[in-house]
């Protein structure tokens, strides 16, 4: 048989052809992916990342819940309108903590990467329950059953210990404290001083003004108003800057 | 059938998320655990009504096995008309926000709802039942595994119940059309390997010598969809008993891996599985073999070959590293080659035979079907290209890109299949109406017409907006002013997608009464064999 | 084996390696003894109910 006609024998068997494609997507996926797995080695170090605080990630998993990726981006392009009208654009870094990501791919609405200290709590709880309220433009559904919603926590450290299984440095401290911060962050009489070593920069404070428990709306609005303050971009050197 | 082993294993699995309701960590996965019981009781109770103890009449190992296929023609439809439905309500909220629902029916939960249920409800039931119906025929051999086939088909039902009633609860890994979480995705992991096996082991008993090209898109549609589920949904549950999981991966590398699922998904789900259908259809609706079976072979490899490396084009300009963003660009635009052969390829096959566009209203849906092939391969290289990705991407512009495609493509050629099959499988002479079919196709075409029109509009004007300067070098519009000249094209949006559910309609209710055995009394479509026939007998009166 | 080795890999002969399978590829299915069976094949549909 000529080389040339092993084509044939491919065409007529199922397990040639199965492992013949299956090749072909793999090798592509594995080169195309792989390297990015290398990337945490050289990546540039940015100060001030530090993994979500409990309360900051029960927000966050509200974010995700209430599929607001589907209409923000957490994602700032390096053109210069983005800049101006989001801030400094978006670094890998950034999201290095981020179990899923929240890039999005869709600006329903504005970019949120940054969002964090934008606003007072007051105008994002009045624009969560009511966005016409505030921005009579808005497209946005209405997310006022949040302030009515308690958060819902068992043991919160589980959640710590889950993410701390995929790779985000939470120590034992961390997950031992974690009900006890989650509580403290949304409580301006608490004591802040082990959560604000745990977690620097931590916004705390009553955040629904709704002393008497602590609500989903809590903990969206903590999340909103932490994105993109960790790093100080006034310390940043494009030079060295890696993307 | 007495069903005793399904009884018994399905009422344990009930029992089992009874538990799961009851001692759930979360209100959620409590909630969802009570849905998995109903639907696993209702179920077993159906079984248990239709035993008959009478011994069942031995199975023709000649005959092919076709009653699955008649569950997933129906299950088409009924999902394709639910998530069509969705979809226009979600248009409706983003031109008028006060019909959002807090908190099960805001836009946000019922995104992914319209998504999974069209790409995996509709387009998912078309691929399984025609892929089996195909693989069947071009092997001349009955499906591999005795009952499997029902297995894969009932449990793929149960996954989109799962998915579906999961996002309204909010139950969602925010990853775009893998939203299921975990518990989900290892079900859709065990039904999908079953398809695998099912698929594979009748090609492997086939009577045929060679494989056809249609079953060689199937076939890496159904491989490649299971690698990259798996792994774009690797992650680690907080609980065994809670819904709630954290991806195994992390900004960039998660970003990309989903991207590359994302974009793959598109590629073998969307694409070469239903190229595997164009390549079966087209010909036995047109009566005529493909118009260059080597060409086709061409298509498939170099269509699995390019597709997997493009998924960064997702991600350009973002903090992915640029080399990975350069090949993503690059092979998208390679791309554009294969995918315009594929869509020569399926054309031609009518070369000779061109009339037919005019006299059957099927080969005409399946024609515009590959004719936006063409267009959205076109449109999609176009939109990989960096400078013109900065102005399209996060812009409507996609979404109108991505319905072209799936309402053009995957919708059309799926109704064509449809059509084609159910006479068959339900032995009937014709279609209820072929009159219903053209009204159902120029509703079709006008909705995509509108709905793309309206997209291209709305995207382009808002990624020129967003970068609009004045001479003082200041942002000319605020954002919320970008949103508010979006609210015409929104409504135009729904106005198309409204126009195509009621295409929809129309062809749901040409096929029950089809399978109903009604044949409607109409005058057959002028210029074919029948019209011809009529309108000489009248001329010689 | 760290980023920048993988990154050359996959821009440089990890692409010259796929190239060169789908030219064989083509090259294969282009190849003059191919005809006959294509043609047989593409009737495969029409055959059988």
């Amino acid at each position: 048989m000529r080389l040339i006609d092993r084509h044939a024998i491919i065409e007529k068997n199922a397990t040639l052809l199965l492992v013949g494609s299956l090749l072909v997507v793999t090798v592509g996926g594995i080169v195309e992916i792989a390297p990015l797995f290398y990337l945490d080695n050289t990546i540039e170090k940015v100060d001030g990342m530090r993994p979500y605080s409990p309360l900051e990630l029960v927000g966050r998993n509200i974010y995700v819940r209430e599929g607001c990726y589907l209409c923000h981006s957490q994602m700032i392009r390096p053109f210069r309108d983005e800049v101006e009208r989001y801030g400094h654009y978006s670094l890998a870094a950034e999201s290095m903590y981020d179990h899923p990501f929240q890039w999005g791919s869709k600006r329903t609405g504005p970019d949120l990467a940054r969002v964090g200290d934008r606003y007072s709590n007051a105008w994002h709880v009045a624009h969560l329950s009511d966005p016409r309220s505030v921005v009579p433009e808005s497209i946005m559904p209405s997310y006022g059953f949040l302030k009515d919603t308690p958060i819902e926590v068992k043991d919160f450290s589980t959640n710590l210990v889950a993410n701390r299984r995929v790779g985000v440095p939470y120590d034992d401290d961390m997950i031992a404290h974690a009900n006890a911060d989650l509580m403290a962050q949304a409580d301006p009489n608490a004591d802040p001083t082990g959560l604000e070593a745990r977690y620097p920069k931590a916004k705390i404070g009553d955040f629904d003004n709704n002393p008497q428990q602590v609500t989903e709306m809590d903990a969206l609005v903590a999340y909103l108003q932490m994105l993109g303050t960790l790093v100080d971009y006034k310390n940043y050197k494009e030079t060295t800057g890696y993307r | 059938m007495k069903f005793g082993t399904e009884i018994v294993v399905l009422g344990f699995f009930a029992f089992a998320a009874l538990v799961a309701a009851g001692f759930g960590v979360d209100g959620p996965f409590r909630q969802h655990m009570w849905v998995l019981f109903f639907a696993l009781t209702g179920f077993t109770a159906i079984l248990m009504r239709n035993t008959e103890l009478k011994p069942v009449a031995p199975v023709d190992p000649s005959a092919y096995m076709d009653g699955p296929i008649r569950y997933g023609a129906v299950a088409t439809m009924f999902w394709g008309v639910v998530g069509m439905l969705v979809g226009v309500v979600i248009a409706l909220q983003l031109a008028y926000p006060d019909l959002n629902i807090q908190p099960w029916f805001n836009f946000g939960r019922l995104r992914p709802l319209h998504t999974s249920g069209v790409v995996f409800a509709f387009g998912g039931n078309a691929l399984l039942c025609t892929s089996l119906y195909v693989v069947q025929r071009t092997c001349r051999a009955r499906l591999f595994g005795g009952d499997l086939a029902w297995f894969v088909f009932w449990g793929y039902q149960l996954f989109i119940v799962m998915a579906a009633t999961g996002y309204l609860l909010g139950i969602t890994e925010s990853r775009e059309y893998a939203e299921p979480e975990w518990y989900v995705d290892i079900w859709l992991t065990i039904v999908w390997v079953a398809y695998l096996i099912l698929f594979l082991g009748t090609i492997l008993k086939r009577k045929e010598p060679h494989i056809y090209v249609a079953n060689w898109f199937y076939l890496s549609f159904i491989v490649t969809i299971a690698m990259l589920h798996v792994v774009n949904n690797l992650s680690m549950p907080v609980s065994f008993l809670g819904s709630k999981s954290y991806s195994a991966f992390s900004g960039v590398q998660d970003a990309l891996t989903q991207w590359w699922y994302g974009h793959n998904a598109v590629g073998f789900f969307l694409t070469a599985g239903f190229l595997g259908m164009m390549y079966y259809f087209v010909p036995k609706q047109a009566n005529r073999p493909v118009y260059s079976y080597r060409l086709s072979i061409i298509h498939f490899w170099a269509l699995i070959f390019l597709y997997i490396w493009a998924g960064p084009h997702h991600l350009h300009y973002t903090a992915l590293p640029d080399w990975a963003q350069t090949l993503g660009m690059v092979f998208s635009i390679m791309l554009w080659m294969p995918s315009w052969g594929g869509m020569i390829n399926g054309l031609m096959t009518l070369s000779g035979a061109w009339d037919k566009i005019r006299t059957d209203p099927i080969i005409r849906m399946m024609v515009a079907a590959i004719a936006f092939y063409g267009m959205s391969t076109f449109e999609g290289p176009v939109m990989a290209i960096k400078a013109v990705n900065s102005l399209s991407h996060y812009t409507d512009w996609t979404i109108g890109h991505v319905h072209s495609g799936a309402l053009g493509w995957v919708g059309m050629i799926s109704f064509g299949a449809i059509y084609y099959m159910v006479p068959k499988l339900w032995n009937r002479e014709r279609l209820y109406s072929l009159r219903l079919v053209t009204w159902h196709f120029w509703l079709a075409t006008f909705g995509i017409v509108v709905y793309a029109a309206a997209m291209w509009v709305s995207g382009i004007m808002q990624g020129l907006m967003w970068r609009e300067y004045d001479e003082q070098g200041l942002l000319v519009y605020s954002f919320a002013e970008t949103v508010a000249a979006m609210h015409l094209y929104y409504v135009m949006r729904a106005i198309g997608g409204a126009m195509y559910l009621s295409g929809a309609l129309i062809m749901a209710w040409n096929i029950a009464m089809t399978i109903l055995g009604y044949r409607r009394e109409e005058q057959p479509m002028p210029g074919s064999l029948a019209g011809l026939r009529v309108a000489r007998s009248g001329a010689r009166r | 084996m760290d980023y920048n080795l993988m990154r050359e890999f996959a821009d440089s002969w990890g692409l010259v390696a796929m190239a060169l399978f789908f030219v064989g590829a083509i090259a294969f299915a282009l190849r003059p003894g191919s005809v006959e069976l294509a043609d047989e094949a593409a009737r495969i549909p029409l055959q059988d109910e």
